[in-house]
C-alpha cells in the first residue's frame, strides 16, 4: 500500500523549509518536494542583513541551516522534481510527478515561492549570460569600465544599481512610471550618484547584438516614440511572479494568481494551506515567509488532529 | 584549499582538470562563487550526481587562479555572467554555457552529449 504522509509540502524556501521543520518536529511524517533550488529567494538574496537575532550573513547560510534543521527533524526532501498535477480535494491528497512517480499525503502546504519576472521581450532567452543578468553582485565585475542599463523601479533595481556603478562607467536605469517604488533611502543614494542617469516611463522592447548584447531599444510610452541605447549589459529586477501557474483550477487565486488564504494559512480546500511568497498579501520578506510558514505547519497539525477525531 | 561549500568534489588546480578530463568520458564543471546564480546549478549537479554515475560532477571556483584554464577558454569568449559550465567529452570541450541553468536545462544538455 502507499505511504500516505501526514504532511506533503510544496517548495523549500523560507516558508516550506519553515514548514518541514515544525511538521517533523511535531512528529508529523513530512515531505517536501521541491521544484528549485531548495533555499528559494533566500539563496537569490546575497546577504540577510535584517533577520532578528542572526548578524548579516549569506542567504545560502540560511537557507542551508533551515535545510539542515528539517532535516534532522525527519523531514524529506525531494529538490529538483517536477511536478506534473495535483490531487487537493477529498481527504487523502495527492502529488503526482513527470517522472510518474506520486505523494499521498492527508494535508497538503503549498509554498512554491515565486520567480523573476521576465520581460518577455525578443532577445531575453539569447543573451542571457552574454549580457543579459539578474544580479550585479553575482556578474557585476564582468562590466568594469562599460555601460548598463537597469530595468525596474523597485528597491532591488535602486540597490543593484547603486552596486553596479562600482564597476560600470554608466548605469542607466529604465523604469516604465514616472516615479520609483522603492524606499525613500534607495531612491536618493541613486540620485545622488553620478553614475546613474534616469530613463523614465519607457519600457525595454527588443535586446539587440551579434553573439554578444549591443544595444536595446527603448519606448517612451507618453509618445511611443522608439530611441535605442548602445550599451554592454542589461540587470533585468522587475520583480517576482508567483509559482501558481500549475495550481490553477485547484485552489482560489487572485487576479495576480496568488493564492488566497485566511489568518490560519487555509485555502479554500479543507487540509490545504498555503504560506511564502505564493500568497497574496503585501510584504514579502523572509521573517514573513517564515512566520506563513510556522501558521500552516501548526494549521495542518491542527487539521490532522480534527480528522483523526 | 576548498572555497566553494557544496557537497561535490571541488578542484583546485588546473593540472588536476586536465588529468579528470583525460581520465573520465563525460565531466561536467560548474565554476563559479557562492552567489544566487551559481547554486541552483550546484543544487542540480548534486541530485543528478546520485543518478548518473557514468558523468563526474565537480566545482572550481571561479576566483581561484587557477581557474583561469576556464575563464580564459575560447569556448567562454564572452561569457559576461556566472557560473561558467563546461561539458567535457573524451578530454575535449563538448558544451559550455553560462548564467543559471535549471535542472531541465542542464539534463537537455546532459542527454545531448553523454549518453549512457
Amino acid at each position: 500500500m502507499d505511504k500516505v504522509f501526514d504532511v506533503i509540502i510544496i517548495g523549500a524556501g523560507a516558508a516550506g523549509l519553515t514548514s518541514g521543520i515544525y511538521s517533523s518536529r511535531a512528529k508529523l511524517s513530512t515531505l517536501i518536494l521541491n521544484e528549485g533550488a531548495i533555499g528559494g529567494q533566500m539563496v537569490l538574496t546575497n546577504e540577510i542583513a535584517n533577520y532578528p537575532g542572526v548578524d548579516t550573513t549569506k542567504g545560502y547560510v540560511v537557507a542551508n541551516t533551515m535545510k539542515k534543521q528539517a532535516k534532522e527533524f525527519g523531514c524529506l526532501i525531494k529538490s529538483n522534481i517536477k511536478i506534473k498535477r495535483y490531487g487537493l480535494e477529498g481527504e487523502r491528497k495527492s502529488v503526482e510527478l513527470e517522472d510518474g512517480r506520486i505523494f499521498y499525503s492527508k494535508t497538503i502546504i503549498l509554498s512554491p515561492g515565486g520567480k523573476p519576472r521576465p520581460l518577455n521581450i525578443p532577445g531575453e532567452d539569447t543573451f542571457k549570460g552574454t549580457g543579459i543578468s539578474y544580479c550585479a553582485t553575482c556578474d557585476g565585475d564582468f562590466f568594469t569600465g562599460k555601460e548598463v542599463v537597469v530595468v525596474g523601479g523597485g528597491n532591488s533595481a535602486l540597490e543593484e544599481a547603486v552596486t553596479l556603478t562600482k564597476y560600470a562607467t554608466m548605469v542607466t536605469i529604465v523604469h516604465q512610471f514616472d516615479k520609483f517604488q522603492a524606499f525613500k533611502h534607495a531612491v536618493e543614494e541613486a540620485r545622488r550618484n553620478p553614475k546613474i542617469r534616469f530613463v523614465m516611463e519607457s519600457e525595454l522592447r527588443e535586446f539587440i547584438g551579434n553573439g554578444v548584447l549591443k544595444k536595446v531599444s527603448v519606448e517612451h510610452l507618453p509618445t511611443g516614440e522608439m530611441s535605442e541605447i548602445t550599451i554592454d549589459g542589461v540587470f533585468i529586477f522587475v520583480g517576482y511572479m508567483p509559482n501558481t501557474g500549475s495550481l490553477k483550477d485547484t485552489v482560489s487565486l487572485n487576479g495576480r494568481n496568488e493564492i488566497i488564504v485566511d489568518p490560519d494559512m487555509r485555502t479554500n480546500i479543507p487540509g490545504v494551506f498555503a504560506a511564502g511568497d505564493c500568497i497574496a498579501k503585501k510584504y514579502r520578506q523572509v521573517t514573513t515567509a517564515v512566520s506563513d510558514g510556522t501558521i500552516a505547519a501548526l494549521s495542518a497539525s491542527e487539521y490532522l488532529k480534527s480528522i483523526a477525531g | 584549499m576548498k572555497l566553494l561549500q557544496t557537497d561535490l568534489h571541488e578542484i583546485e588546480t588546473a593540472a588536476e582538470l586536465e588529468k579528470l578530463i583525460n581520465e573520465n568520458e563525460n565531466v561536467m564543471v560548474c565554476c563559479g562563487r557562492m552567489g544566487p546564480m551559481c547554486i541552483p546549478v550546484y543544487g542540480v549537479m548534486e541530485e543528478l550526481e546520485e543518478e548518473r554515475k557514468h558523468i563526474k560532477f565537480y566545482t572550481m571556483a571561479f576566483d581561484n587562479p587557477e581557474a583561469q584554464i576556464i575563464r580564459n577558454a575560447p569556448e567562454c569568449r564572452g561569457f559576461m555572467g556566472l557560473p561558467f559550465v563546461m561539458y567535457y567529452k573524451n578530454g575535449k570541450v563538448a558544451h559550455a554555457v553560462s548564467s543559471i541553468q535549471n535542472m531541465q536545462q542542464v539534463t537537455a544538455v546532459l542527454d545531448e552529449h553523454f549518453e549512457k
